[in-house]
């Protein structure tokens, strides 16, 4: 019972991570049909802001505020991601839109040279974030402890998905969102600014893979090719749950998630993601386009 | 008549590298040819990716896969070579006190070449029919086929007793009784891999030119269209992801004699996008370009990583954006650029003078 709690605790710990990256991924791609490829990097640009903050606030502030840093980090590792996101999106996924497969593999050139960026100017080996005191303890039930670390980052994701329902579903932005998602050429007839939605949109989604790269920096080290051990799953978590949806988002991530380290858990490493692979694929069979797809009646090609 | 001349031109190009490296072992040195004898295996997998992207309009992020499976195959007979049929040197070390019995075939040359394209049919025969029977398609499958490529990476690395794990299979000593460090041995390896270079290339141009070939950029260019004149594109998309697979499973078997290692390196997510760069570079659809991607980016890639090898990442990344975003067509159509320029600068005279626009579907030359 104990390790199946603490499985399930995991699990629940990874699909959260996991969440935060895919719920831009997933928006963008509904919203512009853009594959993100470079979306990891902007994991690892969140995680390295979180670095800079933590140094800055050793370097400049007395000891005893050193525990803010992680507030002031969350802060700053979203909006320097959301600005590079900003930047790329104005530079080069703009030319992209609606060509998927060139968008997946323009987008994977600029991960490399994301990647070889930030081995430029941080070093090759990993580097370490210590977590602020108030997280370094466990939450006791019984004989069940709960990393304060992991419980910090589910409720930074569930705070996430609030946020981005409400601004989705009862704001007039999200609307205007929602209207470009199903309709581009009818929202822009009716005065949507769409090429500011997807401006926005986009750095909305990049900003919350930095925030992803936040709370990774309390449970492990960082490096340059920290979104790539990412990626791969938070694209499944996309293309099960269907894009463009933020149920289909959270059924996703906690799918992989869940999935993934209960397989893990039955079996080994490796043989746990075939067997998750296996599922994924199966699922596809039934609704090829992912479980909470948007329902249309269109031909598409 | 302009299609025609086209077609002409990559035939010319295709046959002017064959003939560069047919000649190449008569002045350059051994260390250079056993390159130029990778980058030719490289070439053959590029040939078969062009098939399945540029030609059916399917990207897959997961030929290293298949690449790996051949060469995995392959390494396998060499390593038992290289024991004498006894239980290779890395079992031992992992503890592994038994020749699994799934290794015991592969003793037999024959069987292991079959099984070098055997096993990656049957796995794109199966990943195929699972995706493209059910309309997965599009980025979907991309993103299928790459995750693919990552999970049969984690079992290599996995899997140490049995596959030799991170370090992948090498210390490989001779190939039917030659030894693989002797310059002829050499050699003749380089010119087998060219042998099957050409005669892929053949086979692929026969079959664009074919029939089936029409369908595959058909279904490329409007894949329900191909659905209602009452074709099963299905059918046809896992037929060239085998075709294709198969080829990558050759190479892979090729290279890892003329290399002597295979790790699960060279078949994870990384190397199989790089496989579509070399096709995107040279120039996909056009059988000639990837060959000619293949052989100058790694040419590239070995100067790059030999002379500044931090640059190499920022250089590829540049290229990747570059390529896909403002020459499509790759190296091969740079020739047309002038004209598309001269084009262009001619519209634009001729909007100005008669104030009038041109008919903007007769440039675009749709297909009816």
């Amino acid at each position: 019972m104990e390790t199946f709690i603490m499985q399930l605790f995991n699990g629940i710990s990874v699909s959260s991570i996991l969440l935060l990256a895919a719920l831009g991924l997933a928006i963008t791609f509904g919203l512009m049909g853009i594959i993100n490829m470079a979306h990891g990097e902007f994991i690892m640009i969140g995680a390295y802001a979180t670095y800079v903050v933590q140094n800055l606030f050793r370097a400049y502030l007395p000891e005893k505020l050193f525990g803010l840093y992680s507030i002031a980090a969350l802060i700053v590792s979203f909006l320097a991601a959301a600005l590079c996101g900003l930047v790329l999106e104005k530079l080069i996924v703009r030319r992209l839109y609606g060509k998927a497969a060139d968008s997946l593999l323009v987008t994977w050139g600029v991960s490399l040279i994301l990647q070889q960026l930030a081995r430029s100017i941080f070093g090759a080996p990993n580097v370490a974030v210590d977590a602020p005191a108030f997280l370094e303890n466990s939450l006791k039930l019984g004989t069940i402890s709960l990393p304060y670390k992991r419980l910090f980052i589910l409720v930074i994701a569930i705070c996430a998905l609030v946020g981005v329902y409400i601004l989705m579903y009862h704001t007039r932005y999200g609307r205007n969102i929602r209207g470009v998602m199903q309709n581009r050429d009818m929202a822009a007839g009716l005065g949507v600014n769409t090429k500011r939605i997807d401006a926005v949109t986009f750095s909305m989604g990049c900003g919350l893979a930095g925030l992803a790269g936040c709370t990774l920096t309390w449970i492990g080290s960082i490096g340059p090719t920290l979104g790539t051990n990412y990626i791969v799953d938070t694209f499944m978590s996309v293309v099960v749950g269907g894009a463009g949806t933020i149920l289909g988002t959270v059924f996703g991530a906690s799918f992989i998630g869940l999935g993934g380290t209960a397989f893990e858990f039955a079996s080994n490493a490796s043989i746990g993601k075939v067997l998750i692979f296996t599922c994924v694929i199966i699922l596809l069979q039934f609704r090829p386009k992912g479980i909470f797809a948007v329902k249309e009646r269109a031909l598409e090609d | 008549m302009k299609k025609k001349r086209n077609i002409q031109w990559t035939t010319v190009l295709a046959i002017l590298i064959f003939v560069f490296l047919g000649t190449a072992p008569f002045y350059m040195s051994m260390f250079r040819i056993g390159l130029l004898g990778k980058y030719v295996c490289f070439a053959i997998v590029a040939v078969g990716l062009d098939m399945i992207w540029g030609y059916t309009g399917i990207l897959s992020l997961g030929h290293g896969v298949y690449f790996g499976l051949g060469a995995y195959c392959m390494a396998m007979y060499l390593k038992l070579e290289a024991s004498g049929g006894a239980l290779p040197d890395f079992m031992a070390w992992s503890g592994v006190t038994r020749l699994p019995l799934l290794w015991k075939p592969f003793a037999n040359p024959m069987f292991a070449m079959l099984m070098a394209v055997a096993v990656p049919v049957v796995l794109a025969v199966i990943i195929g029919y699972l995706t493209f029977l059910n309309r997965i398609k599009g980025v979907y499958f991309s993103i299928l086929s790459q995750a693919l490529a990552m999970i049969l990476a984690v079992l290599l690395v996995g899997s140490q007793g049995f596959t030799g794990g991170s370090n992948g299979l090498t210390n490989f000593t001779t190939i039917f009784g030659k030894s693989l460090s002797a310059p002829m041995t050499k050699l003749i390896l380089f010119y087998v891999a060219l042998l099957v270079l050409i005669l892929i290339f053949v086979l692929c141009r026969y079959l664009v030119k074919q029939r089936i070939g029409k369908i595959f950029i058909a279904i490329r260019d409007g894949e329900n269209r191909v659905r209602f004149a009452g074709y099963n594109p299905a059918k046809y998309k896992v037929f060239v992801y085998a075709l294709s697979a198969a080829i990558a499973g050759i190479a892979g078997a090729i290279y890892v004699t003329q290399v002597g290692i295979i790790s699960p390196g060279e078949v994870g997510i990384t190397p199989s996008v790089e496989m579509i760069i070399w096709v995107a570079v040279g120039g996909k659809g056009t059988l000639a370009g990837p060959i000619l991607g293949a052989l100058g980016v790694n040419a590239m890639k070995t100067i790059a990583s030999e002379r500044f090898p931090e640059m190499w990442s920022y250089f590829i990344g540049i290229l990747f954006v570059v390529v896909i975003l403002w020459l499509p067509g790759g190296l091969v159509s740079l020739k047309e650029v002038p004209e598309r320029w001269k084009k262009r600068f001619k519209k634009q005279i001729l909007t100005e003078e008669k104030e009038e626009v041109l008919p903007e579907g007769k440039e675009e030359g749709e297909i009816c």
